[in-house]
């Protein structure tokens, strides 16, 4: 497709030739019914004048007979500007006037014509063009005839400067309106290019392209702006499932090889039904903490992917922190730890509350994983865990705080990822994936997921906007 | 969160000193398109004593189950031909009240809440150990009785008023956190029954997620103290590889 052909398809010109071909349409019928009406006027004016003049020469004749009216038309046809009279006598000899060449039988039939002639002083001059006029025959009593007439040419002319005028600047309209509409398409069409070439680009694989933004804050620019901000979150979609790609890839394929592994070396070396069955009681416990990663996993991409949008209510985080602190309290007992809930009811908060739970639960389960009971810090007294759900302006915060050996500031960044567990940590059990999915689920809501010094300790806070998460949130 | 590792042992019932659930023989419909899992299922079923039938599309497993001769139907949610929430949308439709249970791939809370809604009595998502789906079904089974009901539970010398909230055994009063109550309650309801970690989480706590840490065998050990401590004769069993069973082990 040429440039020019390219140009002829856009909308905006489309458009243009639409508005173009109505507005010549409404000038012209406006200029033609103008040019008419004023041809009519002048018509009308000329029937007037014509009409006075025979009752005036007719009263004349009434009053003076033939003789009379001779004279009076000869005095009136001498006049510069004058009108067009003739008088003949029944048998069409001419007595007076100014007219001659009307062509023959003109006279026989009274009443309204339009007729070429000449004037009785332009009559041998073969070069005077004809002039048109209209004019009227009136019978006189007595077999007279008079004729009165106007010339047309005057009304002629100024019909054809209103017909030209209005053929010109219709003319021009069209030129005027093309150009523009030419301009303001290849404008538009420029930056329409620069965005499909952007798009293009995009869809090749670049997912870093930007559409360009003039800065003008039209509707394209609005287009351009919004259609970023959604690349932008395709963009971090994108790399949140790379991520997960990447870490199933890397952190699944140990336990698998691990599980691998122990089988063939069962089947190699195993002897008695015993040993069979420990390798294969090895094998269950190794594919349920495969599937628990997996779970875990899943979750995690969907609470990123914002899909559990869809199932909030409005319920109270007090309740949560109670019903949470009231699940793991037996555990930190059983290893000497107090756990504590701090939460005055209500404290009402939107989202989902499985989710906020879950989270919860995860910061709570880390905190007694990594506390021991007797710190030389506490001076021997027992070490505490406490959970606070309380409010902070417009938002509500789940708070665990313990006094375990807590997050260097530098590493506190890096354990909210997927799958990070600090040195110190190997030992535990666990996924590595408990402060992830917590942060991904405070993320999912509009608010996210700290961690800070207890001092000492770590206190892992979630922060939820309280009226849930706002729609447009990336 | 449990560790199933005991299969076997289960399937065989158990070692010398497990305790051993009152089993009574079902009749089960397994609706399931892929062929190895349900004749997996079907085998599994009748090694422990129950008789068990397979159908591999929606419209067969629709027909059987219609017969109604069976206790429980285990449906997986993806079948060919009709879908599994169709299946039971049209049983239910037909005035047929058999318990189902629904297995899925698809384990996040709305789509359990989608099954459940559809007609389903459980969910279980896959992969599943047999020892968890056992014990559900058991308990499925077992729900047309109507034992929830009753407003008084014993086992043996112990006894939970659900009007009055008390415990005692052997006459003596045992006082208990209100969640220790209602752990007590869902297992006496189920008295004789396996009921695995995950069942009471859900039924108990109404959680739906992985606690990580078996925070469950906690309370249960809390709750053993308070029960069984002092008794010759304990009534809190742990079933190995599958979760725990409350019964009467005099009888």
């Amino acid at each position: 497709m040429t440039a020019l052909g390219k140009l002829f398809r856009t909308t905006t010109f489309k458009l243009t030739l639409v508005y173009l071909t109505v507005f010549a349409l409404f000038a012209a019928f406006l200029l033609g019914y103008f040019a008419l009406n004023t041809r009519r006027l002048i018509t009308e004016q000329i029937t007037d004048t014509v009409n006075a003049e025979i009752t005036g020469l007719s009263e004349q004749y009434r009053l003076g007979g033939i003789r009379r009216l001779v004279v009076v038309v000869d005095a009136r046809a001498r006049r510069p500007g004058s009108s067009l009279y003739l008088v003949t006598t029944f048998a069409g000899e001419a007595l007076a006037g100014n007219v001659t060449s009307l062509p023959p039988g003109t006279l026989d039939n009274p009443g309204w014509i339009e007729t070429g002639y000449r004037r009785l002083d332009e009559a041998d001059a073969a070069e005077h063009p004809e002039h048109h006029a209209l004019a009227r025959v009136f019978q006189l009593p007595g077999g007279f005839r008079l004729l009165v007439g106007r010339d047309l040419d005057e009304r002629e002319r100024l019909y054809n400067i209103v017909l030209s005028a209005g053929r010109w600047s219709i003319a021009i309209v069209i030129v005027l309106g093309l150009a523009g509409g030419l301009f303001v398409t290849r404008r538009v069409l420029r930056r329409v290019d620069a965005m499909t070439e952007t798009a293009s680009t995009i869809m090749r694989g670049n997912l870093g392209g930007r559409l360009p933004v003039a800065g003008t804050g039209d509707e394209l620019d609005r287009l351009g702006e919004n259609l970023n901000v959604m690349l932008d979150r395709i963009e971090a979609l994108m790399r949140g499932l790379k991520e997960v790609s990447d870490n199933i890839a890397h952190d699944l394929k140990t336990p698998l090889t691990r599980l691998r592994n122990r089988t063939e070396q069962a089947l190699r070396s195993a002897k008695t039904e015993n040993e069979y069955r420990a390798a294969l009681e090895n094998t269950i416990e190794e594919s349920d903490g495969l599937i628990r990663t997996f779970n875990a996993l899943l979750m995690i991409a969907r609470a990123e992917s914002g899909q559990a949008r869809e199932n909030m209510s409005e319920f109270d985080a007090a309740e949560i922190a109670h019903d949470v602190g009231e699940l793991y309290e037996p555990l930190a007992e059983e290893k000497g730890i107090v756990l504590k809930v701090e939460a005055e009811t209500p404290v009402p908060v939107k989202g989902n509350r499985e989710l906020i739970s879950q989270a919860l639960a995860n910061l709570v389960d880390n905190a007694i994983k990594y506390t021991e009971p007797r710190n030389e810090q506490l001076n021997g007294a027992p070490a505490q865990i406490v959970v606070r759900a309380l409010w902070e302006g417009d938002r509500i915060l789940l708070t665990v705080s313990d006094s375990g050996p807590g997050i260097p500031e530098a590493e506190r960044g890096r354990v909210v990822e997927r799958f990070v567990r600090l040195e110190q940590s190997r030992s535990q059990p666990g996924s590595g994936l408990g402060l992830s999915l917590a942060s991904a689920v405070a993320r999912l809501h509009g608010g996210e997921l700290t961690l800070a010094d207890n001092q000492p300790g770590l206190k892992s806070i979630i922060a939820l906007p309280r009226g849930g998460p706002v729609q447009s949130a990336g | 969160m449990t560790t199933y590792s005991d299969i076997h042992a289960r399937l065989s019932f158990g070692r010398a000193g497990d305790a051993q659930p009152d089993r009574v023989t079902m009749r089960l419909l397994v609706i399931e398109d892929d062929r190895d899992a349900a004749e997996y299922l079907v085998k599994a079923f009748r090694e422990v004593g129950h008789v068990a039938d397979a159908a591999t599309d929606g419209d067969d497993g629709l027909a059987m189950a219609l017969d109604g001769q069976y206790d429980v139907l285990i449906v997986d949610r993806m079948l060919p031909k009709r879908d599994g929430l169709a299946l039971i949308g049209a049983l239910r439709a037909k005035g047929m009240e058999t318990p189902a249970l629904i297995l899925s791939a698809l384990g996040q809370v709305d789509d359990r809440v989608k099954g459940l809604r559809a007609g389903g009595d459980d969910y279980l998502p896959k992969p599943y150990s047999f020892a968890e789906l056992l014990a559900r079904v058991e308990v499925l089974s077992r729900r047309r009785i109507g034992r929830s009901e009753e407003t008084v539970l014993r086992v043996g010398d112990l006894e939970l008023d659900r009007l009055s909230h008390q415990v005692h055994r052997a006459g003596d009063e045992i006082s208990l956190q209100p969640r220790e109550f209602r752990l007590l309650e869902y297992l006496m309801q189920h008295a004789g029954q396996v009921v695995t970690r995950t069942m009471l989480l859900e039924n108990v706590w109404d959680y739906h997620f992985d606690p990580q840490t078996n925070v469950i065998d906690v309370h249960i050990s809390r709750l053993r103290s308070k029960i069984d401590k002092g008794f010759s004769q304990p009534l809190l069993h742990t079933v190995r590889g599958a979760g725990y069973m409350i019964r009467d082990g005099a009888r």
